[in-house]
């Protein structure tokens, strides 16, 4: 249940778009076709999934003050979390290689899907954040923090599709003509974000 | 043979002035014309979060700031000697280490906008303006452009950032810089604070209002569609 709970929350409550704003550059930038949308969206969802482990296993056994203490009972007073920017950074730029290397090996179709966003993913910050967050929130084991990055992913996907199919539509409407482009995308984000606002406190 | 390409390469260039009218365009045009936010559309991630308070958004844009002006020299001077294929990681670090110096001075100086700002320090990294201008200019300019540039585009990142948080201060809890500025009398009216101002989704729709005034009084920036 508590899977489930953390699922929901990272989906629709602390949505990475409306509650928090990561990933805006590209979601802006890629949001102009459902396709695109969609191919982005997973990428991220597939990235989450991977690094947010990754990085709780390298926080929890290697970073955080004591962690290193399965090394030897000497480093109990070791803190090196001032060094966890540059090492959850390095971690996700190698994975997003490694991921796109194998991917494009055993699985070619997937990697003409989703082969030109993979680059891209290394600096959307819902990526570093997905990080970040989880090692905020201090997860208590890494079945919690694989959880979550899917589930943020999921947020992020739901909200690409949702604001590409807008933009698709709203080409044939009449937007007054500064507004056009940018302008009604942030506003149109503002007005989701309110919708999504109403999943607060959902708690399951 | 190094030496004939550098002799060449100082008589190209005949020597400008530190603020030639070029290296000005540098400063001002990202000010307007060119803005990191409302027309190149870089650094939006880590920006609209903190701009409930101006307090939170005069220290995020000064740590943009200074990231911003080391990454872009370092790459600068660098920028000969960093292989193509490994430039981004390369980058990536570079603005790490940076970034980690400016948290370490916040959590000593500034520990309670430190909390607040929680992970959007860490998120400079993934600012697309850092990386954006990283790849765009300073990859190929000498260190006295990269300068000016990082400073043009830090500042028109901040003025951004600032007028949204002013806006949201004012109307969301009748603050400016965590001091009250409407007074008390107009609360004894009935006057009420907005709750939405504070809330995310208004920081989304306060920028699309900054781009539409923009856009309308500068009408060759509208877009097709």
């Amino acid at each position: 249940m508590e899977y489930v709970n953390i699922f929901i929350k990272s989906i629709f409550i602390d949505n990475m778009i409306f509650a928090y704003f990561l990933g805006m550059c590209s979601y802006l930038a890629v949001s102009k076709t459902v396709k695109t949308g969609v191919g982005l969206g997973a990428a991220v969802i597939f990235v989450l999934g991977i690094t947010v482990p990754i990085n709780y296993l390298l926080e929890n056994y290697v970073l955080k003050e004591g962690a290193l203490v399965w090394l030897d009972a000497d480093f109990a007073d070791v803190d090196l979390s001032f060094l966890s920017f540059i090492m959850f950074i390095a971690v996700i730029a190698s994975m997003v290689q490694l991921v796109e290397m194998a991917v494009e090996k055993y699985a070619p179709a997937l990697y003409g899907a989703l082969g030109i966003f993979l680059p891209l993913i290394a600096v959307n910050c819902s990526i570093l954040g997905g990080s970040l967050f989880m090692q905020e929130r201090q997860y208590a084991n890494i079945a919690e923090a694989t959880v979550f990055g899917l589930g943020s992913g999921v947020g992020w996907f739901l909200a690409i599709v949702a604001i590409a199919a807008i933009r698709e539509k709203i080409r044939y409407s009449k937007v007054p003509a500064p507004l056009r482009g940018l302008g009604i995308t942030f506003i149109i984000t503002g007005l989701m974000g309110m919708a999504f606002m109403s999943f607060m406190g959902i708690e399951l | 043979m190094s030496e004939t390409v550098e002799a060449t390469a100082v008589v190209k260039e005949p020597k400008e002035p530190l603020f030639s009218s070029k290296n000005k365009r540098l400063l001002s045009d990202p000010l307007n014309d060119d803005n990191p936010i409302t027309i190149q559309v870089l650094g939006i991630c880590s920006a609209l979060a903190i701009t409930v308070q101006v307090k939170q958004a005069v220290v995020m844009s000064l740590s943009v700031l200074v990231v911003m002006i080391g990454a872009n020299l370092i790459v600068s001077w660098l920028r000969n000697l960093i292989p193509s294929r490994v430039r981004i990681i390369v980058q990536l670090v570079i603005v790490a280490a940076l970034v980690i110096l400016v948290d370490q001075v916040l959590k000593a100086y500034l520990y309670d906008v430190s909390k607040q700002l929680s992970v959007f320090v860490g998120l400079i990294i993934t600012n697309c303006i850092i990386m954006g201008r990283l790849e765009a200019f300073a990859l190929a300019n000498k260190p006295w452009p990269s300068f000016l540039d990082a400073v043009g585009n830090a500042a028109g990142y901040g003025w951004i950032l600032i007028a949204v948080a002013v806006v949201r201060e004012l109307f969301g809890s009748g603050k400016l810089y965590g001091f009250q500025v409407i007074p008390d009398a107009f609360y004894d009216f009935g006057y009420f604070n907005n709750g939405l101002m504070i809330l995310p989704p208004m920081a989304l729709i306060t920028v699309g209002i900054i781009i539409w005034v923009q856009r309308s009084r500068n009408t060759k920036l509208i877009e097709e569609n």
